[in-house]
């Protein structure tokens, strides 16, 4: 048996854990385009994986943070907003909300997602950043809220900031599982 | 406030996609395909390694290597130290994690024994990876008997 020392961690536990999960998904984006033939499957395959993500992450969240319901869509962008603190590290800004009230984005200074990441000229039209869509889309959809979110600004594709729109499409209702009484 | 939530969800994710993507090209194939799974670990360990170490002095030798594999890198990504480190001086390594992170959620019984594999993959990528980086070229397997403990195998090749 070799003996180790105990060691107190030598790195900065934050930027370790950002790049890991960085590294580990642009792996993983690597894995999908080989998969793939096609760019917008895998952006389409990307939006998926988010989304079961953010079915879990919710329940990560609200078992957190102990928040309560939602007042109405601003609020329920605030908590977004902090949920991007708490996975992401970075806060984005709520802005650009619809005349309606119904839309609204986050803009990102920056994005720990793409650190690192450099686009080659073939897979220009790739929708690196689907995962968060997706996974705001999952996430809403545990608390009733149907939404439709995409990426409007991208700081891979040479974009000042990484702007994601978010659309309220309806408010679900709770429905039994098929087959049950 | 950073959280490996995340990190746990995304390699969740991995697992899954690699896994339907195999059954839909070849559903009557006997094993489970984890290559796929391994190589993005290996991605990762390559890379993350190389920006862990940036700063630091080339390692003393081969198991000084596998000291810093135990305990700082480990913990850097699995949030622990590897709980006991086993060597033949001869380029076998054993490393042995009594409560391997990927393993922890799931039950401790014989249960889901069979599907250990699938959550172990990723991290002998990661291990291979990362010693690839350092220039140790190596095999490594994963040997699961009781969840959530898990012994990673290292074999050097030598050449």
């Amino acid at each position: 048996m070799v003996i180790m020392s105990r060691s107190t961690s030598k790195f900065d536990t934050k930027k370790v854990n950002s790049e890991l999960v960085t590294l580990t998904y642009g792996a993983l984006v690597a894995q999908m385009v080989k998969d793939l033939e096609n760019t917008d499957d895998v952006s389409k395959q990307l939006e998926r994986l988010g989304y079961n993500m953010g079915i879990r992450l919710i329940e990560d969240f609200l078992a957190k943070t102990n928040t309560g319901r939602c007042f109405d869509l601003k609020d329920t962008a605030d908590k977004i907003q902090t949920a991007f603190k708490m996975y992401l590290g970075v806060q984005p800004n709520v802005s650009n909300w619809s005349a309606a009230g119904d839309e609204f984005s986050f803009i990102l200074d920056s994005n720990p997602l793409t650190d690192l990441v450099e686009l080659p000229d073939d897979l220009k039209s790739l929708k690196y950043c689907n995962l968060i869509c997706g996974a705001i889309r999952g996430a809403l959809e545990m608390v009733q809220l149907d939404v439709q979110s995409w990426i409007v600004q991208d700081q891979l594709k040479g974009d000042q900031n990484t702007e994601i729109r978010v659309k309220f499409i309806r408010r679900l209702e709770d429905a039994m599982p098929a087959g049950e009484e | 406030m950073s959280d490996d939530a995340l990190f746990d969800f995304l390699h969740s994710e991995i697992v899954n996609y690699v896994l339907e993507r195999n059954q839909s090209q070849n559903k009557d194939a006997k094993d489970e395909d984890l290559s796929n799974i391994e190589y993005i670990g290996f991605s990762t360990g390559y890379r993350m390694i190389e920006r862990l170490t940036k700063e630091m002095p080339r390692f003393k030798d081969e198991l000084e290597t596998m000291k810093f594999i135990c305990t700082d890198f480990w913990s850097a990504i699995y949030k622990k130290q590897i709980d006991n480190l086993r060597t033949n001086h001869q380029g076998v390594y054993v490393l042995q994690d009594n409560a391997f992170k990927f393993l922890t959620r799931l039950s401790s019984g014989k249960q889901y024994l069979e599907v250990a594999p699938r959550y172990v993959s990723f991290t002998c990528g990661i291990i291979r990876g990362s010693l690839a980086n350092l220039n140790i070229n190596c095999l490594v397997t994963a040997e699961v008997q009781n969840m959530p403990s898990c012994k990673f195998h290292i074999q050097v090749q030598r050449t």
